[in-house]
């Protein structure tokens, strides 16, 4: 197993003592198939305990240890050393709080996720709702499937440019989820999402930059959804303005 | 318990630095801003429709006008966003309008495939009605 010695930044911040973040760089051998969260874990294990970051998983199903690698956002378990030859700069994820060191402040995140109500509305008197089976077909599952393997790592947001100028916008990530429940066939609550993606804040702030969907470790595809919506709001719009009697 | 540590979070003014992070948001800012040059074309075939409803004369300068290197040098410049742009675009569509058959989506390549096809068919009809065959 070959060993090789690793230069890593990494941005760090003491809410207690310092007036603002600052590198510290750390020279570390590693192996070379080692991720960077290994490096981390490495460095925090035998060199500086302080060192603060979220991980759990190790295999890229948490969403936890996502954060800057070289400008980029990236899930550091899923980021292999080996794809870095040279120095290797970690910093938190872009566009939100640093709390300290690699850990943000994501509460931002949660509450817009909470205001796309992304869980199952059942439609009103359903049929399905008085023996509790609601069946689906594997053409209707493959409607949505892709839109439902979001981890809620982040990464979408930290490449966002619109989030990272207009805090307001409800984000890649939260109106995919939305749209994941729009499109099952289950699902009777678009109405009500409606009023959250539909807006300004929702799935109009998005310019098409595209750079969620690159980035998103998962392959979501956050970008084809938010056009999808857009153009799904459209029709509503129309529809509501030039067909009045199909209105309810 | 544990001793309560104060929060205070350090909010790092990022807004810009995105532009230079990654090729992909220059080649972004390409195809937004060339919709600047596409607008000043299209108001340019504002003015000469104008001119030609203002008579012969009128018409013949105009065109004279557009023999000016400075204006051909725009004709090509516009004409170099308008195709970056539409092929950028076209590239997209397969997300925007994705086709379910059954159980599988149609191949991205076929949805693009056809915006560009249908460019072409419609541009060489244009070209058609113009004269240029």
């Amino acid at each position: 197993m070959s060993e090789r010695q690793v230069e890593i930044e990494v941005l760090r911040y003491n809410p207690e003592t310092d007036k603002e973040p600052h590198f510290q760089r750390y020279s570390v051998k590693c192996r070379e198939e080692w991720v960077v969260l290994d490096a981390l874990n490495h460095i925090k294990e035998t060199i500086d305990p302080t060192l603060s970051y979220r991980w759990s998983c190790h295999m890229a199903v948490c969403g936890s240890c996502g954060m800057m690698v070289n400008g980029e956002p990236k899930l550091a378990c899923k980021s292999f050393l080996r794809d870095y030859p040279g120095l290797i700069r970690v910093e938190p994820l872009a566009h939100f709080p640093v709390e300290r060191d690699l850990v943000t402040v994501i509460d931002d995140f949660v509450a817009k996720l909470a205001r796309v109500k992304p869980y199952l509305i059942p439609k009103p008197a359903a049929p399905e709702a008085a023996t509790g089976e609601y069946q689906q077909t594997p053409a209707q599952l493959k409607r949505y499937k892709q839109f439902t393997l979001c981890i809620n790592c982040m990464l979408c947001y930290a490449a966002c440019p619109e989030y990272g100028l207009i805090p307001e916008y409800i984000g890649p990530a939260a109106l995919s989820l939305a749209h994941r429940w729009n499109e099952d066939s289950r699902d009777g609550g678009r109405e009500q999402r409606q009023e959250e993606i539909a807006a300004t804040e929702g799935v109009w702030e998005c310019s098409f930059v595209g750079a969620c969907s690159e980035v998103c470790p998962e392959h979501v595809d956050p970008a084809a959804a938010l056009q999808q919506v857009k153009i799904k709001s459209t029709i509503d719009w129309y529809t509501e303005h030039l067909m009045p009697w199909r209105n309810k | 318990m544990a001793q309560q540590v104060g929060r205070k979070p350090f909010v790092r003014d990022a807004r810009w630095e995105w532009i230079t992070r990654h090729p992909r948001y220059l080649r972004y800012l390409t195809r937004e801003f060339s919709c600047l040059f596409i607008g000043a074309w299209t108001l340019m075939l504002v003015c000469a429709i104008a001119r030609l409803s203002e008579g012969p004369e009128a018409w013949a300068a105009f065109l004279e006008g557009l023999k000016s290197p400075l204006v051909v040098a725009f004709h090509l410049v516009s004409l170099a966003f308008a195709v970056y742009h539409s092929i950028t675009w076209f590239q997209l569509t397969p997300k925007a309008l994705p086709v379910q058959l059954g159980e599988k989506f149609l191949p991205d390549g076929v949805i693009s495939g056809a915006h560009f096809g249908a460019w072409a068919v419609l541009s060489l009809a244009i070209l058609y009605l113009a004269g240029a065959f």
